[in-house]
């Protein structure tokens, strides 16, 4: 949002003309009620988790504006982050995001790669089918992943269920049909020639692919990777249904199954919980940003 | 350096040809253009030499080797693309050292090469820029640098010129022309625009539809075209052809255009055009600079004839003048001060000793 608002300011001294700089104050100040909408929209439920974040549950339950805080205090933060159990979802998260992220961008990369680049029989009817295995609702996935996971038991004695890494084997599933049809998108963009350079210059196809590929396509990547670190980050589904105990629970589950004991809710700590969850993505879409965007505009922006 | 060697080469596209057959020999340090129409199959012939695409039947040598299943990078080549095709991450350094970095050559050596080949295209200042900061004449350069340093058996051009402005094109064929007198390397050179192979070449070799019409120096192309093709598609205004008959006149023979204008054939031509005499479907070709105003002083087989214009453009240095003859549109190239007005009749000469006699049914020139 900050870099909407940039351009928008550092656009508006060069425009010149009477009926042009009127024009295009008109379609300014729409544009700025849409984005104060939207920024209402979208910023008022955080606003609300972190003011209920800041309460005892006293002041949530009384009959007082829950718009404000009348006695602040880091109760909630600081149980939460002492509290070893929620530690460990933590850890669980970061550890099952790290892996799932590491684990696509390598399968979905080299995917792309091939699909885009290596012409093989069937290479085109791979690519659409691996668009439209992303289209089947994660919901209708997981009692066959179950039967498989229990198949697999039977086959080599092996837990699946209830461990934190079952995710690492799952969430790949969900994550590498999208990012392999954006890097199929992104280095199909990168001209034809430079292959053929790059093979004339006496590269192989996997210095190819170091080389040339990921440098030229590194914002694509980099997008890629934000996807599937957030739908892995996120996900809430497969890890209720998949891991049940406290020491294999993922953030987003586990918050939601300790922190609701019965019918208690504990808000002031569910609001924290699910802040401080959120804070990992933020802090990483603020850091890469800039390459996120340029990502998105995929070919546009190339010179 | 060496010499490249084609020897029936075809190339299929499933079942449609490219490349229908071609035989060419290219010598050492030569300078070969390869030019034609679109889609003659300019690009596929050079991309098979390159390895770039499978050769569907023949052979291609390069030096003794036979190289139609060595992969591009073993074949010794350099090529230059239409569109640069320079890594746009790398610097231009980068750029150009990338096929010996790839061979894991010395430091040292890398950079002497480098900065020679850069000495040679003049962009020593532009070594530490990424493509992007540069204009299209320089990221020309840089193309033709990286395929400098590394030193190839042979060096291939598709299309180099075509992304440029009209004058920088110029500068960059001059270019082109005093890199390979440096270097020597042997050149193929691919266009679709015939000043430049005209300009350029050692040899020019005329593509159509997939086969090779004729090879040639650029004068021979010009002066003695072998076919109808050929005749048209090298010199600008192209080539007229006028439909005509040809018929004895006493001693010699005259090629009947219209019942006013016929010309008398050369002495020395007579000969060879008299067993064609009578025969259909013929066609007189004369360029548009052997049309000329009358002057006082005609040399031997200059003659006279007079037309009404439709059309001229004063081109500076020469006003071109047109007209119809036989249901043909015909150019002419007259002096901007013969008076040359739409509209009105003037006498012209054609200069027949640059005539040229075609069967229009095999397309042949006689
Ligand atoms: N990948 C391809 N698949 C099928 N047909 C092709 C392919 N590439 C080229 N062709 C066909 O082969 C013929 C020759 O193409 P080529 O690119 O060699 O032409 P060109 O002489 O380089 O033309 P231009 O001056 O337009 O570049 C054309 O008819 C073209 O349609
Ligand atoms: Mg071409």
């Amino acid at each position: 949002m900050t870099t909407t608002a940039q351009t928008y300011a550092g656009a508006a001294p060069s425009a010149r003309g009477g009926s042009i700089t009127r024009n295009r104050r008109k379609v300014l100040i729409l544009s700025y009620v849409f984005l104060v909408l939207f920024v209402i929209f979208f910023l008022t439920p955080p606003l609300y988790m972190f003011i209920t974040s800041l309460k005892t549950s006293a002041e949530i339950s009384a009959e007082v504006s829950p718009w404000w805080v009348f006695s602040p205090t880091l109760a909630n933060y600081i149980q939460l982050l002492t509290s070893p159990v929620y530690l460990t979802f933590f850890r669980n998260s970061i550890l099952v995001s790290t892996f799932v992220v590491a684990i696509t961008m390598v399968v979905s990369i080299l995917a792309a790669f091939s699909l885009a680049r290596m012409k093989f029989w069937g290479s085109a009817t791979l690519a659409t089918g691996v668009f439209l295995t992303y289209l089947i609702p994660d919901t209708l996935l997981f009692i066959p992943m179950f039967k498989t996971f229990a198949f697999l038991h039977d086959l080599t004695g092996i837990e699946f269920i209830n461990h934190w890494w079952v995710l690492v084997i799952i969430y790949p599933t969900l994550t590498i049909p999208f990012c392999t049809w954006i890097m199929i998108g992104y280095f199909s963009s990168i001209p034809k020639e430079l292959d053929e350079a790059a093979l004339i210059d006496g590269a192989s196809y996997m210095q190819l692919l170091t080389k040339i590929f990921v440098p030229v396509a590194l914002p694509g990547i980099i997008a890629a990777a934000i996807f599937a670190f957030t739908v892995s980050w996120a996900q809430f589904l497969y890890p209720l249904a998949f891991t049940t105990s406290t020491d294999q629970l993922v953030l987003p589950v586990g918050i939601v199954t300790t922190l609701i004991k019965g019918d208690v809710f504990n808000w002031g700590q569910i609001m924290t919980g699910a802040l401080l969850g959120a804070a990992p993505p933020l802090i990483l879409y603020a850091f890469l940003m800039d390459y996120y965007i340029a990502g998105l505009t995929a070919g546009a922006t190339k010179g | 350096m060496a010499e490249v060697k084609l020897r029936q080469v075809v190339k299929m596209y499933d079942e449609t040809p490219a490349v229908r057959g071609i035989d060419l020999d290219i010598a050492d340090e030569e300078f070969v253009v390869l030019v034609g129409p679109s889609g003659c199959g300019k690009s596929t012939t050079l991309r098979m030499i390159a390895g770039l695409e499978d050769i569907t039947g023949g052979e291609i040598m390069i030096g003794d080797d036979v190289i139609n299943d060595v992969p591009p990078k073993d074949r010794n080549i350099a090529m230059v693309f239409q569109n640069y095709a320079l890594y746009p991450h790398m610097s231009v350094f980068e750029n150009m050292s990338f096929a010996l970095r790839l061979k894991k050559a010395a430091k040292d050596e890398i950079r002497a090469r480098v900065e020679n080949a850069a000495r040679i295209l003049d962009i020593t200042e532009l070594l530490d820029r990424k493509p992007k900061q540069l204009s299209g004449g320089q990221r020309q350069r840089v193309a033709m640098g990286r395929a400098i340093v590394r030193d190839p058996m042979v060096f291939l051009f598709d299309e180099p010129l075509s992304n440029l402005d009209a004058k920088l094109r110029v500068q960059m064929r001059t270019e082109i022309k005093k890199v390979h007198q440096k270097v020597r390397t042997t050149t193929v050179y691919v266009t679709h625009d015939q000043i430049e192979a005209m300009t350029l070449a050692d040899r020019v070799v005329v593509m159509n539809g997939g086969r090779i019409e004729q090879v040639g120096a650029p004068g021979d192309l010009y002066h003695a075209p072998a076919t109808k093709f050929v005749a048209g598609f090298i010199g600008s205004p192209a080539m007229n052809f006028i439909p005509c008959s040809l018929e004895e006149a006493g001693q010699g023979l005259r090629i009947r255009l219209t019942d006013d204008i016929g010309f008398l054939v050369p002495e020395e031509r007579a000969g060879r055009y008299r067993p064609h005499a009578g025969s259909g479907k013929l066609c007189l070709g004369i360029r548009p600079e052997h049309v000329l105003e009358q002057r006082s002083q005609l040399e031997p087989n200059q003659q006279v004839f007079e037309v009404g214009l439709d059309v001229t453009e004063p081109m500076g240095m020469d006003t071109l003048v047109y007209f119809r003859v036989n249901g043909s549109e015909v150019c002419g190239r007259v002096n901007p001060n013969a008076g040359a007005r739409p509209g009105e009749r003037m006498k012209l000469v054609a200069d027949l000793n640059n005539m040229h006699l075609i069967d229009d049914a095999t397309g042949k020139v006689l």
